[in-house]
């Protein structure tokens, strides 16, 4: 109970601060001009328009989606701490992971409802202007949405471990850009580097299966780039779907995983912490 | 009389510095407890430790049979809590702040509102927290701290940034809950307004309790004098009136009045020697020593002790 009233103000206050226009506007504006700007290298010969959005659609998913999550997340402790606003609520007959998990409700709501409603408008655009779409694509779609919102959730997590950690709000938002520096950027490059130079030699399949699940944009990557035979020709990685050992339900799990631990961290550290 | 706050041998340090050295003791129910000292003299960081917001280096603590260290929160319903410089989610209107508040202590909407309307704030109530002036927010704060008809009142300095018509209606309301059998403990700089209303004061030191009763208790204990000031007619400007003991310190004030140090056990001997004298009392004051005075004189006594 108490963690859907704390659900429900962050939501409120979400709307208030125009955060949910604006997310929504956002990802509905880069999905609209991807969807009719995305496919002038393919042309519009193929049928399969909504595939080809589906892989540029979750590429752009990967940097925006961790981004906006950070953003919204990074100060939810350290901020409302150094506002004074944590003191009063904490006198109030509530449970700190209730605090957490409230406000975890809250924004993964804000994010799910901008990602639906913004990549729902690509989908609502191409029927719009009658392109044809099968039920595998609009599959596909509908999985690339959904783990396009536990990404998100997995960052918002992430964001909540920092501001669990950390004295100020200027170094939660230092943190949170490294973080998402490294995690969306430097480590597929790190890796791509690591294994060109060992040649094979020394990294086997399983120990790429672990590095690419201990980075949770590349779990996401792996999960609509060569979860859906559809997608994955377009994706350039119809060969790595079928060497990869790495099934949906292992990504997916990797990804829950993702969002529970640093979840479970962060209310442990906010338990213990004094304000 | 049944206690809702205990406090044992509570010792809290931050590194070396001690915030709070070994303080004990215990609130019960219908008292009006004054907690007084300088800054950081450890009065919010006992707050704090009653709200469980910190932890005990050692010690314990007891808020309405809750261990607050442990997490324990059911007795938090009963209780309200005021911080030193209170602050809201700025988007929120203040209504919709007050609402929220009393979700969390499931208290119906429409009393809350009401309780809005008690400290001033009705006619702002639907305009967003972030216009208020830091008056209208400490109302509002008085308002959240008053949800649910609290048992234990936790207010930390609550009557800054109040005008005088409110902090009398304040008080007015605070002491109506202490007779319904609330714990109010507020801290304060605001000595003299403390004075008439607190039954109980306690005076902290540098994380020390160095004093704590009822102010005729510290009176007493203090043995400050109490100054009587008469005044008296046809003397001489520099001039002691013959009754004037030569034991104690006397004074002349501007023109008529003569001032005497006397001890508290002398005070009506003293009276009767001036009255006896028959020549010319017109007036006569009394002051007994101020919570000031006591403040001052039990932390210079602290300070003075080896």
């Amino acid at each position: 109970m108490n963690v859907l009233i704390i659900a429900a103000k962050e939501i409120h206050q979400a709307i208030r601060n125009r955060w949910v226009l604006a997310a929504t506007l956002l990802l509905a504006g880069l999905a609209l001009s991807l969807t009719f700007l995305g496919s002038a290298p393919t042309g519009n010969v193929g049928v399969r328009t909504l595939d080809v959005v589906v892989v540029s659609l979750s590429s752009l998913t990967i940097f925006l989606v961790p981004l906006i999550a950070l953003l919204i997340s990074h100060d939810a402790i350290v901020g409302e701490m150094e506002r004074g606003t944590m003191l009063l609520l904490l006198s109030y007959p509530v449970a700190r992971w209730q605090v957490l998990l409230g406000k975890f409700l809250g924004h993964l709501a804000v994010l799910g409802f901008a990602t639906c409603l913004g990549y729902g408008a690509a989908v609502g655009a191409l029927a719009a202007t009658g392109s044809q779409i099968d039920g595998d694509s609009f599959l596909a779609f509908a999985a690339m949405v959904g783990s396009s919102v536990l990404l998100g959730a997995a960052f918002v997590a992430i964001g909540y471990l920092v501001s669990a950690l950390v004295r100020d709000r200027g170094t939660a938002a230092g943190i949170c850009i490294g973080l998402w520096l490294l995690l969306v950027l430097i480590y597929d490059m790190a890796l791509l580097g690591v294994l060109a130079l060992d040649q094979g030699r020394s990294i086997s399949a399983a120990v790429l299966n672990a590095m690419l699940l201990a980075n949770p944009t590349d779990a996401y990557r792996l999960i609509n780039l060569t979860g859906f035979a559809n997608v994955s020709t377009f994706a350039g990685m119809a060969g790595l779907a079928q060497t990869t050992s790495l099934t949906i339900p292992v990504l997916l799990t990797a990804l829950l995983g993702w969002t529970l631990l640093p979840l479970a961290l962060a209310a442990l550290a906010f338990s213990r912490r004094e304000l | 009389m049944t206690s809702t706050v205990r406090v044992s041998n509570v010792t809290k340090a931050y590194g070396r510095i001690e915030a709070v050295r070994d303080a004990s003791f215990t609130l019960d129910q219908g008292e009006l407890v004054a907690l007084i000292g300088h800054n950081g003299a450890g009065k919010t960081t006992l707050m704090n430790l009653m709200l469980g917001l910190i932890r005990p280096t050692s010690g314990s603590i007891e808020v309405l049979g809750d261990n607050p260290a442990a997490g324990e929160f059911a007795g938090r319903r009963q209780l309200g809590y005021l911080p030193e410089n209170v602050s809201f989610d700025p988007a929120l209107t203040g209504r919709e702040t007050q609402a929220f508040y009393a979700r969390l202590k499931r208290e119906p909407i429409a009393k809350a509102i009401e309780l809005l309307d008690a400290v001033g704030l009705g006619a702002a109530s639907r305009r967003r927290v972030n216009t208020y002036s830091k008056g209208m927010r400490q109302r509002l704060g008085l308002a959240q701290a008053l949800l649910g008809e609290p048992r234990v009142l936790l207010l930390d300095e609550p009557t800054t940034g109040l005008d005088p018509e409110l902090r009398q209606t304040f008080y007015d309301i605070i002491a109506r809950l202490a007779a319904g059998g609330a714990t109010v403990l507020l801290s304060s700089h605001a000595l003299t307004e403390l004075e008439e209303r607190a039954g109980r004061v306690i005076i902290m030191n540098r994380g020390i309790k160095v004093a704590d009763g009822s102010i005729d208790e510290l009176r007493r204990l203090a043995r400050l004098p109490t100054r009587i000031r008469l005044k008296v007619a046809g003397l001489a400007a520099s001039e002691m009136p013959a009754w004037a003991p030569r034991d104690t310190t006397c004074r002349r004030l501007n023109g008529h009045i003569v001032e005497i140090d006397a001890a508290p056990e002398r005070k009506i001997e003293l009276l009767h020697r001036a009255t006896a004298a028959g020549n010319a009392v017109e007036d006569v004051d009394v002051v007994p020593p101020t919570l000031d005075e006591l403040y001052a004189h039990f932390l210079r006594q602290w300070e003075q002790a080896p």
